[in-house]
């Protein structure tokens, strides 16, 4: 078995009842998988839930995870995204300082990485950038430490490209 | 399917859907979040209500009760400490894939969260030990989950469900309408094994030069002894199985090497060393078998693997034939195909196999030094079975005892062998034999326990007193922890921290006092006819002390970190 640890996107439909959630957040820590991030909302039928689990781990271990993940009660299908060709995606939130000095550097950096900013105030731009985790990262390097009052991300989202659909 | 337009209790609800299960027996303690319960139990005689002396008891009572008749075992508990002295038992049931229904009061919905008095979150508390769980909110719901309760408890890979039920939600009321048929979208699980993988398998099988099983518990739960019997009689293959799948191959029968692991036999674990191709049943290649894994894959050799549980599969050692399936299907397929193929066998390699395994079995490993001094305790074991003619049901404690009952019962039928592999729960041998003396009310029961284990649960005496339980406690008391003992002597250099058992009681004395027959014996001689005496009492509960060797150890012995083939024998020493 290859001991190579990779990062990968799980998906997964659930159903959507109270303590789902914890079961899969529980098996994580109970068997010591990796959680990079975890994301979980209800699916157009409010009866699912869709999480994205991202995590790493050897071909061994994600196998593991996949069955471990199939074998809970709640959990109707689960995906290896990385099985076949996806998109990721993840929301972040940043609030820079935009003193005068700053405001038209910040709204350019902000437009070089495609980002919005959604909130103006006295001393501050509050920046929506959406991307792969990658861009998110390289967007946080890009600024000077010193401007950045607050970050919030979201956790990667994904999806399967084409005809690669999870649904029951 | 029962209806009635009349509306009752939820309490009076779930009495119905337990008789709509056929329920014999429950195995519960009462208290203030489940009276309602308990005032519906009194107003039913449907079932039989055994009232342990410990929650704990009642998990490992209704734990065994299943072990031994395959049905689901069913406990009841109260909300807080109720529920978390069941954690024990429910975590031993959830480690050896035991199905049942665990029903645990809850605080009123209204009192949920607010810290109320004996408020525990029952359903997170037991969330790592349970295959599922649900806590009921209204009373509408409580038939269908009481019915999905029992089917998830009793399919697939089984094990123990709980059920929280609010007090609020007993005293409501609604119509009584117990579902047919349960259907769950996301829960199905895989009974017919593939039968390319089948074919594939077989082949490999009847190629093999030195072929092997390796049978374990998912024999015995999935009641497919007669399939592997019929399996390995017509391929002529040897056999060996884990604790847990004792008597699921007889092992009277010539091509049983006895069991394999930690303390397996020399043969067994020879064979599995230097087999080509391995067919593992319904076991799981845990660290108590398979030793050291580099070691045990330092020998190359073709694994098959049935398993009812994908997650099984691939888990600690890399599969090369894996069949996700029921493992009593999975075997009728494979017997079949045998039956209308009849694959030509490599029978010279098998016979060099067999002389090979035979000077391994020349070893002689569980022969011991008798005493005529003092009790071994293998010797109370095998006169133990002499007795019963090997058919009694035997459960055990935790420890050496456990070690050598296992060894030196020889058990021929599945079902008969009840203890604690996984979890290894010390105190389980007790309330085991209430469960199992229950079930089988004329079967000769016989708890084989130590002084430490038998401590942890002694306070069922009294349970067995109320019930009237002819159990035969068989406790070989070394006055040490010995298990604990034998590693403390093994690898800490003698040092005895802590596995002394000092101030015991009298255990005659302790057994007189709660009614029933207490026995004393120190001398080798007495052995054989303390025994027949004791199970000559057919109507009375006999505990029998038996003061044995304190040096005494179990071998064979593989050393934590060791192979399979590393074992230490008793001759080494």
């Amino acid at each position: 078995m290859a001991n190579h640890s990779a990062r990968h996107i799980i998906s997964l439909l659930m159903e959507n009842e109270s303590g789902a959630l914890s079961r899969v957040a529980g098996l994580f820590s109970a068997r010591g998988y990796n959680i990079e991030s975890l994301t979980v909302a209800a699916t157009e039928d409010p009866t699912l839930s869709r999480m994205t689990i991202v995590t790493s781990g050897s071909e061994a271990v994600i196998e593991q995870i996949i069955k471990q993940l199939n074998k809970l009660v709640d959990v109707v299908k689960v995906l290896d995204l990385n099985d076949g060709k996806f998109i990721e995606r993840e929301l972040m939130l940043v609030k820079v300082k935009a003193t005068s000095a700053f405001r038209d550097e910040m709204k350019r950096m902000c437009d070089i990485f495609r980002g919005r900013i959604i909130d103006v105030a006295d001393g501050s731009f509050t920046i929506e950038l959406t991307g792969s985790g990658n861009k998110l990262d390289a967007f946080i390097e890009s600024l000077d430490k010193a401007a950045i009052l607050e970050t919030v991300r979201t956790g990667a989202s994904g999806i399967g490209r084409g005809d690669r659909i999870l649904k029951i | 399917m029962e209806q009635s337009s009349k509306k009752i209790t939820g309490a009076e609800i779930l009495i119905r859907c337990l008789h709509e299960e056929n329920v014999e027996f429950v195995f519960g303690y009462p208290g203030g979040a489940v009276l309602h319960i308990y005032d519906a139990i009194f107003h039913q005689d449907k079932f039989k209500h055994i009232l342990v002396r410990h929650e704990q008891a009642a998990l490992h009572a209704a734990d065994a009760y299943s072990r031994s008749t395959g049905k689901v075992g069913v406990a009841l508990v109260t909300s807080g400490p109720g529920a978390t002295n069941a954690v024990t038992g429910i975590a031993t049931a959830y480690m050896d894939s035991i199905p049942m229904v665990i029903i645990s009061g809850q605080v009123p919905t209204y009192a949920i969260g607010e810290d109320a008095f004996q408020e525990c979150d029952t359903v997170g508390i037991t969330r790592p030990c349970v295959k599922h769980n649900f806590l009921v909110k209204d009373v509408k719901d409580i038939a269908a989950t009481m019915k999905k309760a029992f089917y998830v408890a009793a399919s697939g890979r089984p094990g123990p469900v709980l059920v929280d039920i609010p007090k609020d939600i007993t005293a409501h009321l609604c119509k009584f309408e117990y579902p047919e048929s349960v259907n769950l979208r996301s829960y199905n699980p895989v009974t017919k094994g593939h039968l390319g993988q089948i074919k594939k398998a077989l082949k490999l099988l009847v190629e093999a030069k030195r072929p092997m099983v390796y049978s374990g518990g998912g024999v015995v739960l999935g009641d497919a002894s007669a399939h592997l019997i019929k399996l390995v009689q017509s391929l002529g293959i040897p056999i060996t199985s884990t604790l847990m799948g004792l008597g699921g191959f007889p092992a009277s029968d010539q091509k049983f090497l006895g069991m394999l692991g930690m303390h397996g036999t020399y043969e067994a674990n020879m064979a599995m060393q230097e087999c080509d191709v391995l067919l593992a049943v319904g076991a799981r290649f845990d660290d108590r078998v398979i030793g050291n894994t580099a070691h045990f894959l330092s020998n190359p050799r073709t694994i098959i693997h049935i398993d009812i549980d994908p997650s099984s599969i691939s888990k600690r050692v890399k599969i090369d034939v894996p069949i996700v399936g029921d493992v009593k299907s999975v075997l009728a397929d494979m017997n079949e195909l045998i039956a209308t193929e009849k694959p030509a066998q490599n029978s010279d390699a098998l016979a060099a196999w067999f002389k090979k395994i035979e000077t391994w079995r020349g070893k002689k490993c569980l022969n011991f030094a008798q005493s005529t001094e003092f009790i071994k305790p293998q010797y109370v074991i095998q006169k133990l079975h002499e007795i019963t003619k090997g058919e009694a049901f035997v459960t055990s404690d935790v420890g050496q005892h456990q070690m050598w009952a296992a060894q030196y019962y020889n058990f021929d039928k599945p079902r008969r062998w009840i203890n604690s592999g996984g979890l290894g729960t010390m105190g389980v041998g007790l309330p085991y034999a209430m469960g199992v003396q229950l079930a089988h009310p004329n079967a000769q029961v016989a708890c084989v326990t130590g002084e430490g284990s038998i401590q942890m649960n002694i306070q069922e005496l009294s349970t067995c007193a109320q019930y009237h339980l002819p159990i035969k406690v068989i406790m070989l008391n070394n006055r040490y922890l010995g298990m604990v003992r034998q590693w403390q002597e093994f690898f800490y250099e003698n040092r005895y921290s802590e596995s002394y058992m000092d101030s015991l009681p009298d255990f005659v004395k302790l057994a007189e006092a709660y009614g029933h027959v207490g026995m004393q014996i120190t001398k080798p001689e007495d052995v054989e006819g303390a025994l027949k005496e004791a199970f000559a009492m057919k109507s009375r509960f006999v505990f029998m002390d038996f003061i044995t060797d304190q040096k005494e150890n179990v071998f064979p012995m593989i050393q934590n970190g060791k192979g399979l083939s590393e074992m230490i024998l008793a001759e080494d020493l």
